[in-house]
């Protein structure tokens, strides 16, 4: 079984039994009245079958349904809906398995940032005493192919990280609606083995993609036992709006029996209440309308509450991470989860900060040491991202991760048992005796075990400078200089024949030929 | 068989085990002779006090910092190893007295000044001397100029390394060096500093021969002012 996560064996609840029952009555009672405004038909109709009332509308130029779900049909979709779900992978080892009543929480990356930020040492000449210092010059770039690639190999150096969901946008010429969703499954799947998860743009790819799955998992049967990809879809549009190319493809994926995290992402303040009650009440809601449609679909199908709440900057109306707001709506949804028993995809570690440094590490460390801390089964958008999720910096990914394994840290159990009491009382005895007084022996098991935490592995050694970034960086290059786990000659040479539309550079075998 | 003796001892300071009670840096070793028993062993198979020492001990030590160098052996591990291996030197001290040679690399005088209790760096300071081949006498916190000056005469050291952690303290390093000039041993003594507040300035200040940033500084240093 795979041992991939982290254990929060108490997990913080912020919301008492009488709270959570009280939300969950709010969630219940929207979804009634006013309902959801649902632009798919398909969804609309599985909704009737089950015994809610639509009543026809026109919003501009769509025709759209006031659907109003009664709670029997939320409960009941609910009680179809697994509370364990497998996120598969290429190497087996690296699966994450998901349990809403267990306590076990994985961290992963996400998700399509439009910039890729370059991090480049430079020596600068002080203008007051002609000092040289050298400093980390930042570029923003766009996104592209070749930074995808990277991330995800990236990714898979990177021993904290779980999942893996792409972060950054591809923006290549030769990259069109019509081939795109092939080509970033393929600059993933190619380069890590840990569950990929991820969105699809196009519809009709949807097909390709999930055949190029088949092909490396061994089959359609094998892909369902050990899904290596997992989808992610914005079914919602915030407020409690049902968008119609999404709902298809939840329904798609629902019938394929794949695991889908259901994704809503509301802002307090703009699309949703900013105040807790408020904006957990509605969030919940509109995961809970997401499941239904999906379990209406397929019943038993894995599913995943997606619960991305976040709050609006009050200058700007952006999106803002890094507040305690931010904390307080997603450890709120992962309790909520729980008490539905559907696993919980949250998010944690977006800085609000356009580049690495001392506001984004403030920004990061708040939301890793809170949000996780409610033991969702997954957290997203934990590495690199920048400047509210518009930038992916791999240096700060490599930063992250050791943030994240002093998190992970930090919910380690005490260890206190009756035989630890037995040893200190003798330890404490052996030192007082001994000449002086020091307990640095008895450390050393301790240190050869990991179970000392090995401090900060970025500390510079210049007295009257930050060096961090720059030690990260040479991090960076070694990480990158790891041989890639690219698919097996074979696998590659049926997927290039079998799925139209892939860009011949990624074939890593191409010279061969 | 000599040769077998030596390397176990390397061994066992590597593994900071001093006798065979202690544990090793990898478990599961307790029982199996440590340096203490094989000091002894070795002695009395006749092999010379200069053989264990030097590539017995003293190599095993060295081995250790070169460990501790390249980032294998950390903080811990240099203090257990040179907790052995003064558990080893404990054994030799009788032979080596006997022998003339007592003392190995010079005896040094550690403290901490009058009115401060800061012992952790001035311990780690002696242990690492002693690991060394120092042989160190350590008086304790809070000892009055007098008492060390006493101590410089009574023992005969070479060097006295004083420490101290406050900056309300410091200055009675000044007192100790003043109190050697009155009791005319200035000129026999060497002088060495150390604890965070101090530096190489403060030294030349209060006229002590030399400040030791850490205990491998303090080695370092003592090996030269001694040699
Ligand atoms: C632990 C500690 C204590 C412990 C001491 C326990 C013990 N067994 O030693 C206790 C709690 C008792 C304590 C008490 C006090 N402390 Co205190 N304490 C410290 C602390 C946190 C760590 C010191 C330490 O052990 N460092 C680790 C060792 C390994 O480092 P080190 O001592 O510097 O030693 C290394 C080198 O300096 C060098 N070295 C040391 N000695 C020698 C000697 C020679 C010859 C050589 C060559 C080298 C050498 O090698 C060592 C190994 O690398 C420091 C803070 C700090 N950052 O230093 C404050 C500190 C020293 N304490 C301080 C204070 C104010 C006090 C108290 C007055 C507090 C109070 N109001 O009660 C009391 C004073 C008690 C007294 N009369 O001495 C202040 C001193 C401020 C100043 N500059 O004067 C400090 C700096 C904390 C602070 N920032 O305010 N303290």
């Amino acid at each position: 079984m795979s041992e991939r996560g982290i254990t929060v064996n108490k997990p913080y609840e912020r919301l008492s039994r009488e709270e959570i029952k009280m939300i969950d009555r709010a969630s219940l009672d929207l979804l009634e009245k006013p309902g959801v405004l649902c632009y798919h038909e398909e969804s609309v109709n599985l909704l009737e079958e089950a015994g809610a009332t639509a009543k026809k509308t026109r919003e501009g130029e769509h025709d759209a349904w006031w659907v109003s779900i009664p709670e029997k049909v939320v409960k009941g979709a609910l009680s179809t809906a697994p509370s364990k779900v497998t996120l598969g992978a290429r190497n087996p080892e690296n699966q994450v398995v998901l349990d809403a009543e267990g306590k076990r929480v994985h961290f992963g990356s996400g998700s399509e940032t439009n910039y890729w930020l370059e991090v480049k040492p430079e020596t600068f000449v002080s203008k007051e005493d002609n000092r040289e210092v050298v400093f980390p010059v930042m570029t923003r770039k766009r996104g592209n192919l070749d930074y995808l690639v990277r991330s995800a190999h990236l990714a898979e150096q990177l021993e904290n990280l779980d999942f893996f969901i792409r972060n950054v946008n591809v923006q290549d010429e030769d990259i069109t609606t019509g081939n795109k969703d092939v080509n970033v499954f393929f600059a993933a799947l190619n380069n890590i083995t840990k569950p990929v998860v991820s969105g699809v743009a196009d519809y009709g790819q949807l097909e390709n993609v999930v055949k190029m799955a088949e092909i490396i998992a061994g089959g359609r049967e094998e892909l369902v036992k050990n899904p290596i990809v997992s989808f992610i879809t914005s079914v919602i549009k915030s407020p409690l709006q049902i968008v119609a190319e999404t709902a298809e493809k939840l329904i798609a994926i629902a019938k394929l029996g794949l695991p889908v995290v259901i994704s809503t992402s509301p802002q307090g303040g703009s699309t949703a209440p900013i105040d807790e009650i408020g904006m957990v009440a509605q969030v919940n809601a509109e995961a809970l309308a997401g499941i239904t449609i999906n379990q209406l679909a397929n019943p038993g199908a894995p599913v995943i509450y997606g619960a991305v709440p976040v709050r609006a900057r009050m200058d700007d109306l952006h999106d803002m991470y890094g507040v305690p707001e931010f904390c307080h709506y997603n450890m709120d949804c992962a309790q909520m989860a729980r008490y539905y028993k559907v696993p919980c995809y949250s998010t944690a570690g977006v800085g609000d900060a356009k580049v690495p440094g001392i506001q984004a590490a403030i920004e990061k460390m708040y939301t890793y040491s809170a949000v996780p801390f409610a033991a969702p089964g997954l957290v997203h958008y934990a590495f690199g991202l920048l400047d509210k999720t518009q930038t992916f910096c791999p240096e700060q990914a490599v930063l992250d991760n050791h943030k994240i394994g002093m998190v992970k840290f930090l919910y380690r159990e005490s260890g206190v048992s009756e035989e630890s009491v037995e040893r200190t009382k003798k330890i404490v005895e052996e030192v007082m005796h001994s000449p002086y007084r020091m307990y640095a022996r008895y450390a050393r098991g301790m240190l050869r075990r990991g179970e000392i935490f090995g401090g900060f592995p970025f500390e510079g050694e210049s007295e009257d400078q930050d060096q961090t970034l720059l030690k990260v960086h040479e991090k960076l290059k070694a990480l990158e200089a790891a041989e890639p786990q690219h698919l097996a000659e074979e696998q590659c040479r049926k997927i290039f024949s079998e799925i139209p539309g892939l860009l011949p550079r990624l074939n890593p075998y191409k010279e061969d030929k | 068989m000599s040769n077998e003796l030596i390397e176990k001892i390397v061994d066992s300071v590597l593994q900071g085990r001093r006798n065979k009670d202690d544990e090793g840096i990898e478990e599961g070793m307790a029982g199996e002779p440590g340096v203490a028993e094989l000091v002894r062993e070795a002695l009395d198979s006749g092999i010379e006090t200069n053989d264990i020492l030097l590539n017995g001990l003293s190599r095993g030590m060295e081995l250790v910092g070169e460990k501790y160098e390249t980032g294998e052996y950390f903080i811990p591990d240099m203090l257990t190893a040179a907790e052995a291996v003064e558990a080893g030197m404990e054994i030799m001290e009788p032979h080596l007295v006997k022998e003339g040679t007592a003392g190995g690399k010079g005896k040094v005088i550690m403290a901490t000044v009058e009115k401060d209790l800061h012992d952790i760096g001035k311990n780690l300071v002696s242990i690492m001397l002693k690991g060394a081949g120092f042989t160190v006498v350590d008086l304790g916190i809070d000892v009055p100029a007098k008492r060390i000056v006493e101590a410089v005469e009574e023992e005969g050291a070479g060097l006295v390394g004083l420490s101290a952690l406050l900056n309300t303290t410091m200055s009675n390093m000044g007192e100790v060096v003043k109190e050697l000039e009155s009791k005319g041993l200035r000129d026999k003594v060497k002088v060495i500093i150390g604890g965070a507040p101090t530096s190489e300035d403060f030294a030349r200040e209060i006229g002590a021969d030399s400040y030791g940033k850490d205990a491998f500084a303090a080695i370092r240093e003592a090996e030269k002012l001694l040699k």
